[in-house]
Order: C-alpha cells, then structure tokens, then sequence
C-alpha cells in the first residue's frame, strides 16, 4: 500500500504523512493542491467514507490530478464532524482490486487516526501562538526598556520646592512620558506626554520627542514656540495615525510663575484657595499637522498649594457598570486633597474608590505634581492668569449658521457682568463677524471652518472669529457706509457688517496669517458700552 | 430662528407694515412685496412696526436701506416705532433714524403730522 494523507483545510501544498508500506516498494505521491471549494471535498464531506477514484463520476479537478498522481482511494479523515485530511492510497501492492472488507479497516483506521491527527494539528497551532505570544511579551519588555531609560530617576528639588512623578506601566507598555529640564537661571522645564498607540513604535516616537524637546527648550525656553518647533520636527517623521498629546511649562521657582503651552493633553490642576481648577492652553497634538501655533497660559502657584499632572488613565478610569471617573470628580478630589506626595495618593485613592479591582492594569499611570512650600496663605493665594476660556466651536460654512454662533456665545456669557443692553450688542457683533467669516473669509464653502472662542480676561471679555482665509474680500476693507449715497443709490445699500461690529464692542482687532484670519472683538465688562 | 412675515394694513391716512420674525438675508422678498402693497394706496405716511421683530442683521438694514431709498424717490413718509433699545440703537449709528422718524407706539407714529 502506499499513501500520503493530504490536509484538506486549506488548498494549499502540504503532504505531511507517509504511510510505510510492508514491502520495499514505496512510492510517495506527489503533492496535491486541492482548491477548498473541490466538489471532491465537498462529497467526501457529506458521505464521509473510503472513495474509490476509479469509480468516482465527478467532474473534479482535484480528482484528476489525484488519479494522475496513482491515487486509487481517498479515504477522509474526520474529526467533530469536521473534514481535517484525506489519507490517498495508490492500488493494492497485490494489483488487487481493494475489497469490502479493505474498505471496511480503511474506515476504522481512518475514525482512529482522525482525532490523533487533529491533536497534532491542535498542538502545532498553540506552539505558534505561543511562539508569537512570546514575541510580543519580548517586544513590549524592549518598549518598557526604552521607556524607563529615558523617564527621570528622579525629580529635581528646586528651593521652595517639592516634585514628585509616580509612573506605573500597564501590562502593555503605553506611550506616557514626562521630563524635567533644567534651564538658565534656576528655572525649571517640566514636560508630561502621552504618545497614540503602543509597543516599541510609541517608545520610539516618544524618545525623539523627549529629544528634540529638550533641545528646543533650551534654545527656545517660551513654551509655545519651543511646542511650535517641536511639531515642525516631529510632523515629517512621525508615521502615519500617530501623534503626540504634549504639555510644555516653565517653572521660576522664585515668584511661583508656572508658564505652559499645551499640545492636546490634559489640563493642568491648579490648586487654589477656592478649591482647584484647571487652566486651559489650546493647541493641537504634536505630529499632526504642520505650522501649528501654541497658546500660553500662566498661573502663579500660591505657597502650600500644588499643581497636577496627569495621563489619561485617571479620568478615563472606569466603574464596573463603565462609568468614567471624568475631569470633574478629578478636579473636585485635587481641590479637597492636601499637596504634595499626598495629592497622589489622594488622587490613587480615589479612582481605586471607584473602579473595578484591576483598572491600573489597563493604562499606564503618570502622574507629576510641582509643590511649592509653605502654608497657603491667602495674601498670596495661587491665581490663574491670562484667559480663561469660556467656550470655543467650530461650525462649517454655511449661510445661516452665523445665528448658532450668536446663540451659544449669548449662552455662553448670560452670567457675565455685562452693562445693560451689551449682551444684544455682542451678539449683534458675533453673528456679523461670523457671516463675514462664512461668506467672505470661507467663500460660504461648507467643508471649511469658522471657529469661535470666548474668553474672559480679567474685566474684558474677548470673542474670537477665524475664518481659513480662502476669500479675497477681507471685510477689513470694506468703505465706510454712507446713508446718504445708499439712498440716492450711488453705493449698494449693503456693507453695514464692520461698521455694526466695530459701534457693537469696544474693540476689534484683526490677526492674519496667510491661512487663518482672526477677527477679536473686545468689550469691557460693566463699562460703558458704547458712546 | 423664526421666520419673517410682514403684514399690512390700513390706518386711516396711514398704511402699517407689522414686521414679525428675523429680518435678515431672506426678508427682502417679502418686506419689498409689503412696501408695494402699503404704498398702492397712496397713503400719507407708511409706519414700519418693529415690535414682533425677533432679530436684525446687517442684511436685514440693508433691506431696510432699499425700501427706504424707494421711498425717498417717490416721496413717501417712513416712519419706524416698536423698535427695541438695541434696534433703536442700531438705527442711530446707521443714521437710519435720520430719515425715518422713531416713535414709541404705533397710535405716536399714526397720529403724527405729515411732514412732521
């Protein structure tokens, strides 16, 4: 007898058995592709015995080259009912026709080896998927090597100081980073990062940023332009679908100034004497586009109180019914916490409280507190300064939409100490600034964006407008209306939309770059809103 | 947003123009179709009542602007009332209301002279 079995999975080339014959006369058979879709399989699957080929009326390929290959019977193999291999026998070494009862010891031999056959198979594809396991297990011991080695050992310890940084990786190596960076004159850089995505790949991309940020910081030391340049070098290299969240601040130990810029990460906790608060510097995440520009926000941290950063895996930490332990609850624990080590472990606590067991498991943790010393003293208690951002939207070109944004910025500011009659006249001026936007600016194209930002700077509250600069008609430059000459019908009564805007606030500035053009209406709170 | 409507009718000696809804971009069509209708009749004065007026823009003064260039040509007296502090505002800077007379209530702007 001689016989190769033929794996039916796949229709791939695979002989894997020999059948010894008793004699010496063995011929192997060549290999047999066997495309999946074969009437032949699809026979010998719903009539699962012994197949005699010189009998077989079936137009199948697989057939005729098993024939020309000096198969005679095709025995399947079978296990949970499912087709694992065929065993392919050539003719009786007898030149016997193979009779009933052959027929009959092919079937039991088959039931027989099919399932010590499907055992085999079963235990080559574990080994595979712990060859790849252990692959995986290495590639992500590489990541937390790159990782830890370019994290700091440990934090520096300004005068008047007290840092602390707690970083616990999860069972996958994620891209969280954070660095302190001394600069000139005893000031201090401090960086916390998060990069998209895992494994070696976000190791990598978060030691080039470590790297070129470092070299940016002391080049540059304002963190907006030091994130600017950082962006610039990362954009061209950084592969596709990955970014970077990045906050960037300086700290002067001294007078407590903590200047920052913010890439997409999480805001920093501020803790005050009216419990803590988040402040806020927009700016787009590292890698993402080129040419971005970096607000900076700064606050003045107050003796005793601290400053939190964190990774996503705080707020995004979640209750066994999947609720989020979210910015507001993060917020209100960093207000009622003490400083220093302790906000940690307040903040650790916390989230415990309120997640199922294992959530430090799902995400890496980075957590980074700046204390400054000293009891809090309300003389020089922590103050946010710069903007704070009330709200801030963007909505597609298209007519009409000018009355959405009147209607949220209005909500926006209903609680602000505005004089009588002034919120009317902002929202008079939003909704005549947008519509330049949309229809000069944007061109009334509805995939471009207005973007609209309020914010509150001490008394005056500040509106911004931007439009992406696609139209050529800047309405900076429209003519002064005259009513007389309107009416006689020597100039289009149209063209009152500046003129509005600049009687509506106290103040209009207009900031062009060559793709962005940002009008900035100013009005003064309780002031007197227009002469 | 609410839609613009205008109506019509007759006063006495004057035809009033009751405005309702946003008068912006879209209510030129319809305040111009007004307008023809109130001065068919040869009337003294056309009031123009703001009161159920929701919200103006600067296309909506333009509209405003070219009803009242109309009038001017044909001689025709316009007259505002119903307007808000902030549209009575709005009217001022434009110098709109040099050309249209504002009056508290629609019976002031009624019972006004002509000429005056």
């Amino acid at each position: 007898m001689t016989g190769t079995v033929s794996r039916a999975d796949s229709g791939q080339r695979r002989s894997e058995e020999q059948a010894r014959g008793p004699q010496d006369t063995r011929i192997e058979a060549p290999p047999v592709d066997i495309d999946p879709s074969d009437p032949l399989l699809v026979y010998v699957r719903s009539n699962p015995s012994p197949v005699d080929l010189t009998q077989l009326k079936l137009d199948s390929p697989a057939a005729d080259e098993l024939r020309a290959a000096g198969v005679q019977m095709v025995v399947p193999l079978a296990a949970q009912g499912e087709l694992i291999g065929m065993l392919n026998l050539g003719p009786r070494l007898s030149e016997q026709d193979y009779s009933s009862d052959d027929r009959e010891l092919l079937e039991r031999l088959a039931g027989q080896a099919a399932p010590a056959l499907r055992v085999s198979q079963l235990a080559r594809e574990q080994e595979a998927e712990a060859r790849l396991r252990e692959r995986y297990e290495q590639e992500m011991r590489i990541a937390r090597l790159i990782q830890q080695n370019f994290l700091p050992e440990e934090a520096p310890q300004p005068q008047g100081w007290d840092l602390h940084a707690l970083y616990r990786p999860a069972r996958e190596v994620g891209g969280d980073f954070y660095d302190f960076i001394d600069l000139e004159d005893g000031r201090l850089g401090i960086v916390v990062g998060d990069v998209t995505d895992k494994g070696v790949p976000a190791a990598l991309v978060m030691a080039s940023t470590r790297s070129v940020l470092r070299a940016a910081a002391h080049r540059l030391v304002d963190p907006g332009p030091v994130l600017e340049r950082v962006n610039g070098q990362l954009q061209p290299d950084i592969p596709e679908n990955m970014f970077v969240t990045c906050l960037y601040g300086v700290l002067e130990p001294d007078s407590g100034r903590f200047r920052f810029a913010n890439a997409g990460h999480n805001l920093p906790c501020i803790q005050t004497e009216d419990g803590a608060v988040e402040v806020e510097a927009t700016g787009m995440p590292l890698g993402l586009m080129p040419g971005m520009n970096y607000e900076e926000s700064e606050v003045v941290v107050g003796a005793g109180r601290s400053v939190l950063f964190y990774s996503d895996a705080l707020p995004e930490a979640h209750s066994p019914d999947g609720e989020m332990f979210g910015f507001p609850r993060l917020v209100a624990t960093v207000g009622d916490a003490p400083g220093g080590s302790e906000l940690i472990d307040a903040v650790l606590e916390a989230v415990d409280g309120f997640t199922a067991e294992d959530w430090e498991e799902e995400d890496d943790i980075t957590i980074v507190v700046l204390a400054r010393s000293g009891t809090a003293d309300p003389a020089f208690a922590t103050e946010a300064r710069g903007p704070r951002e009330l709200v801030s939207f963007s909505l597609p070109s298209e007519p009409g939409r000018e009355r959405e944004a009147m209607d949220r910025v209005s909500s926006a500011i209903a609680e602000l100490p505005l004089a009588e009659g002034q919120l009317e006249q902002v929202e008079t001026a939003v909704s005549e600034a947008t519509m330049n936007a949309i229809e000069h600016g944007n061109e009334t194209r509805s995939e471009l964006l207005v973007d609209v930002r309020v914010a509150v700077d001490g008394d005056r509250l500040l509106i911004g407008v931007t439009d992406q600069r696609v139209g050529g008609d800047a309405p900076t430059t429209e003519i002064r209306p005259d009513l007389e000459a309107k009416l006689r019908g020597d100039q289009s009564p149209r063209g009152w939309g500046l003129f509005l805007i600049e009687n509506m606030v106290d103040e209009v500035h207009v900031d062009e770059t060559d793709d962005r053009r940002t009008v900035e209406l100013v009005v003064r709170m309780d002031g007197d809103p227009d002469e | 947003m609410s839609d613009f409507h205008a109506e019509v009718r007759r006063l006495d000696d004057v035809t009033v123009i009751a405005i309702a809804g946003d008068l912006d971009g879209d209510a030129g069509e319809p305040l111009r179709g007004a307008y023809q209708e109130a001065t068919a009749t040869d009337p003294d004065a056309v009031i123009i009542d703001f009161d159920e007026l929701g919200f103006m823009n600067s296309s909506g003064i333009a509209h405003v602007v070219s009803l009242l260039g109309s009038a001017r040509q044909a001689d025709i007296d316009i007259r505002a009332c119903g307007l808000s502090d902030h549209y009575r505002h709005v009217f001022e800077i434009t110098r709109l209301a040099d050309f249209m007379t504002i009056y508290d209530s629609e019976e002031a702007a009624a019972s006004s002279p002509v000429g005056g």
